[in-house]
């Protein structure tokens, strides 16, 4: 006795609706490969570029009340995002599992679209000049990369140096903002 | 194998779970109660869904959905045996059957589900056995038997509280 889609969904929206949900999720296809985006009551918590068993990770960090279900605003804005008719992101975010990084995050957040900075620069405008390495620590565990845009932060020396989804991707994402040329 | 042993005790995420059980839980209720199955599928996870964060481990998830969804079940078939009543009782019988009903609900909420829904169906209901074999989806001797183990369980632990 299978239960057919329409049962499903309407159970999962039912779910959320009724704040039973610790955490939903879903998986979007994007020209950089499927991602994990999710969500909690308070807002955008988590993108994975590598969507395999997140939901175990997920439930450590938020809790076990796991469900998939549709982010609708985030997919628009993504979808809007990798069409190139959006520049900044107008979405809740629930940082709450990575208050140690906050500030650092805060500060991310503000590196407009199409430009770059350096690790050492980020650190400088957080009030630690020196601590360019531990801000690259950060930007390596970014909780929701895209849209706090780790990909716009470069080395000292111009060197894209690392990125969570691999460096073809840090490449590609700043090939369409226009920040380098492609 | 002491890892694995850590695995059960853990809690999956609920997705996995669901996706563990949705669908033999609705063949249970459709079983149960036909047509009426799918909101009553709906409230077992729901309600699966509401204690789930505050289970203690992860044994025994599936006995544990069965409960919830027997639970739901019968509530749904007191509540439509409610509605089919008569406004004008002159059959004793009906009323008595109607007690009895009630009374077996309670007595049986600690019997696992498929005992405290054979002895239901069997003494509640007065099903007979081929019938509760289709609910319960085994055959004819396993519903008989479950009865008769949930008897004998109610009876141990009505003796026990005597």
């Amino acid at each position: 006795m299978n239960v057919t889609p329409e049962l499903d969904a309407q159970f999962r929206a039912l779910a959320v609706r009724e704040g039973l949900v610790d955490v939903r999720y879903d998986l979007i296809a994007s020209p950089i490969g499927e991602l994990l985006i999710a969500a909690t009551e308070r807002g955008l918590a988590r993108i994975y570029f590598d969507p395999a068993g997140q939901e175990d990770e997920l439930a450590r960090l938020f809790g076990v009340r796991v469900l998939r279900s549709p982010i609708d605003d985030v997919r628009r804005e993504l979808d809007e995002y990798f069409e190139g008719k959006r520049q900044e992101f107008d979405l809740p975010l629930d940082l709450r599992a990575a208050a140690f990084h906050i500030e650092v995050l805060h500060e991310l957040a503000r590196v407009p679209y199409g430009s770059t900075t350096t690790y050492g620069t980020l650190a400088a405008r957080v009030g630690h000049p020196t601590a360019a390495r531990a801000v690259g620590t950060v930007m390596n565990r970014n909780p929701i990369p895209i849209v706090l845009p780790c990909h716009r932060v470069l080395g000292a020396n111009g060197s894209l140096t690392g990125y969570a989804g691999g460096l073809d991707v840090k490449l590609q994402l700043l090939q369409l903002e226009g920040a380098i040329l492609a | 194998m002491m890892g694995s042993v850590a695995t059960t005790d853990q809690i999956p995420p609920f997705e996995r779970f669901y996706l563990s059980h949705r669908d033999e839980v609705l063949g249970y209720l459709r079983r149960l109660l036909g047509q009426r199955a799918e909101d009553a599928w709906q409230e077992t996870f729901v309600r699966a869904l509401r204690a789930y964060g505050r289970l203690e481990h992860g044994r025994h998830l599936r006995a544990w959905v069965f409960t919830i969804a027997t639970n739901v079940a019968m509530d749904e078939l007191r509540a439509a045996q409610k509605d089919a009543r008569t406004p004008i009782v002159d059959e004793p019988a009906a009323e008595l059957r109607q007690d009895a009903f009630k009374e077996l609900e309670h007595l049986t909420g600690g019997l696992p589900p498929t005992e405290r829904a054979a002895v239901v169906l069997r003494y509640g209901y007065d099903l007979p056995y081929v019938q509760i074999a289709g609910a319960l989806g085994s055959s004819e001797e396993a519903a008989r038997a479950a009865a008769s183990s949930g008897v004998r369980r109610l009876r141990r632990t009505y003796e026990r509280h005597t």
